[in-house]
């Protein structure tokens, strides 16, 4: 069969101009079959090593996917804020062990500020229940002479190139409008944590007091005219926060989750949330799931339509070929020479396009890997492929045989019909 | 070489049969002019000859073996160890050089590719010094067949049909695509190389002229159909 196999080699080559095509259309379905689900495997991934050992997050009354969003991952916004006193109560609780509360709103160049307590980095896990490391430096200090202090997440200090001892200012809001800086009170870097591959990565630390330092000054989301506390007076005001965004909360024996669940759903001084982050994730795929779907089938799609365009051009470039195949009839090759040459030059046009697009996805992961990994903290992996890929890669190639097989049978019986004299 | 006996030969759903032909002998080595005009059966003939084609009834059989005993991959198994074709035209594949195209035969039958290597060292040699005798000048064999004129595809596919001598050539109207001067030369070279190689010739044409250069010369219309006149060449 080789010699066959080179001869379906060279009469693709005499053809090169329209196989690329579909080589081509075939190597994007690839790249978008495969990146999808390298995208889609990784996203879920970076979502679930996101947290762990947070037994319960609890917020305002909103979705709880939306609460977990934002106080997690920073995405989104939060509806209300929740009391501290709240808060404070939720940790006598007998079956409650931490309480951690959180404080979002602020930005520094694009990444979250969340302000915290020191707790925050005692009990915050990600993964497989890894606590938070500090590469350099120490944590604030969480009193007032440490009011000013900041801890980085890696990527945050890695992309703006910061140092320990660096003095850095906070935006409000997501920085967007102009004008809207902290810039009188700025923070000093005291430590930068170890890479996490979770959105605390893309973290700027502060504490409580830090945050509500820097908008004694301010009502309403914006300055108040003539009213400018400096830096060094705002220690003399009572900066312990009335108000957070959310608290991570800590069990002492996690068979106490639900019943702590619903103390907190029927709180009576304020309508509260607690979730699950485990019960909001599934909550969360659910919900994506149906995206998730529509995009696999739509990447599916195009595959089905670059194998039709396959189909297309090998049948319709048959008529022409039919002299060809009389000749190789008259040389000696039979009907099913004809049918494998055709189905080799449809299968190598297949294996080109999947081999393109394979390659193009590691360029294509590689490329938009740190975008993706700045903007939403997701970490894509540029490894072999999973074994999902794989079976993407098989899926592929075998339609690409079964295709091939179209114009191939249609070829076994023109040659078998027409002998040494097609009908032309 | 080539026996006929009482052959019967229709196309699917036609009412008549094709070729009806009592009795056709071929001797090895021996060159037949096989005329006719156009329509006459005659591709059909060569069809049945080269065994692509099966009759209904009947007997072909070459070197002895009927086709019909043959399983459809025998068949094009022991065609490309016996047997050259030439075409009317378009006999070469464009995309393979004209080297490439004459060995072409080499890459199905290792018999030819054998009797190649054994004549002249190696194939590629074999081919060479074929395509050297056609008068294919050298700088044309690493050439993609499609830049050739048509005269020189024809003198291709003459040695195509000659390369790892086959017991039996069958030309189907070779010379129709070329003039006069085209045609005496492609002539000389097919029987001289067919004489040199021992090989038998089978030569379809409507071209009388040609008829002289032949060991026998047959009107197909005169043994097709109806007629018991036994032909022994």
């Amino acid at each position: 069969m080789t010699p066959l196999f080179s001869l379906a080699l060279r009469s693709a080559w005499n053809r090169r101009g329209t196989l690329s095509l579909v080589a081509a259309s075939i190597a994007l379905a690839t790249l978008l079959l495969l990146s999808f689900e390298r995208m889609r495997a990784d996203v879920r991934e970076s979502f679930s090593q996101a947290v762990s050992g947070t037994d319960l997050i609890v917020g305002a009354r909103t979705g709880p996917v939306q609460l977990m969003l934002y106080a997690v991952f920073r995405v989104g916004g939060a509806t209300n804020n929740i009391r501290m006193s709240s808060v404070q109560t939720l940790s006598e609780h007998r079956a409650v062990a931490w309480v951690v509360p959180i404080s979002l709103g602020d930005s520094h160049r694009g990444f979250p500020v969340l302000g915290t307590t020191p707790g925050y980095f005692q009990h915050f896990l990600y993964a497989d229940r890894q606590p938070l490391a500090l590469a350099q430096g120490q944590p604030f200090r969480g009193d007032l002479d440490g009011l000013y202090e900041t801890v980085l997440g890696a990527e945050v200090a890695q992309r703006l190139g910061y140092r320990l001892g660096q003095r850095i200012t906070l935006s409000h809001g997501s920085g967007a409008a102009p004008g809207m800086e902290h810039g009188d009170k700025p923070f000093t870097v005291t430590g930068i944590l170890a890479r996490t591959g979770t959105p605390v990565d893309r973290t700027v630390h502060v504490s409580l007091q830090a945050i509500q330092a820097i908008h004694l000054d301010w009502v309403g989301g914006a300055p108040v005219r003539g009213l400018a506390i400096p830096a060094e007076r705002a220690r003399q005001f009572d900066l312990e926060p009335t108000e957070v965004t959310a608290a991570l909360v800590g069990l002492k024996n996690r068979a106490a989750v639900f019943a702590v669940q619903r103390h907190v759903a029927t709180f009576s001084d304020e309508p509260l949330l607690a979730v699950l982050p485990g019960v909001a994730l599934d909550e969360l795929w659910e919900v994506v799931g149906v995206g998730e779907r529509a995009l696999l089938g739509m990447s599916a799609m195009v595959g089905f339509v670059s194998l039709a365009g396959l189909v297309a051009v090998v049948l319709a470039g048959l008529n022409e070929r039919r002299r060809e195949l009389a000749v190789l009839r008259a040389v000696g090759a039979g009907p099913r020479h004809v049918l494998l040459l055709l189905a080799s030059e449809g299968a190598l046009v297949t294996l080109l396009g999947v081999a393109l697009g394979s390659l193009l996805t590691l360029v294509f992961i590689a490329a938009a890997g740190s975008w993706m990994q700045t903007r939403f903290g997701i970490t894509l992996q540029l490894s072999a492929p999973s074994g999902t890929q794989w079976l993407v890669l098989a899926s592929v190639l075998l339609a690409g045989l079964l295709a091939s097989l179209v114009p191939a049978l249609r070829a076994y019986r023109l040659s078998l019909a027409d002998g040494l004299s097609p009908r032309i | 070489m080539i026996e006929i006996e009482n052959l019967r030969f229709a196309w699917p759903r036609a009412a008549h049969d094709c070729v009806a032909l009592d009795r056709l002998k071929i001797a090895a080595g021996s060159t037949l002019f096989l005329y006719g005009p156009s329509g006459g059966g005659k591709s059909t003939l060569l069809g049945l000859l080269a065994g692509v084609l099966l009759p209904r009834e009947g007997r072909v059989a070459l070197l002895g073996q009927d086709w019909s005993q043959l399983s459809s991959a025998r068949r094009d198994a022991f065609r490309a160890d016996h047997l050259g074709y030439i075409f009317q035209q378009f006999n070469l594949l464009p995309y393979l050089s004209v080297l490439d195209n004459v060995l072409l035969p080499c890459r199905f039958s290792s018999l030819r590719r054998e009797r190649a290597a054994k004549r002249s060292g190696s194939m590629q040699a074999d081919a060479g010094s074929l395509l050297a005798r056609i008068g294919l000048a050298e700088g044309l064999w690493r050439r993609p067949a499609a830049e050739l004129s048509v005269g020189q595809q024809q003198r291709v596919a003459a040695a195509r049909a000659l390369i790892g001598a086959p017991e039996v050539v069958i030309a189907d109207e070779p010379t129709s695509a070329l003039d006069a001067p085209l045609r005496d030369g492609f002539m000389q070279v097919l029987l001289g190389e067919i004489r040199s190689a021992g090989s038998a010739l089978v030569f379809v044409s409507h071209d009388e002229r040609l008829a002289s250069r032949f060991d026998a010369q047959v009107s197909l219309a005169s043994i097709n159909q109806a007629t018991t006149q036994e032909v022994s060449v």
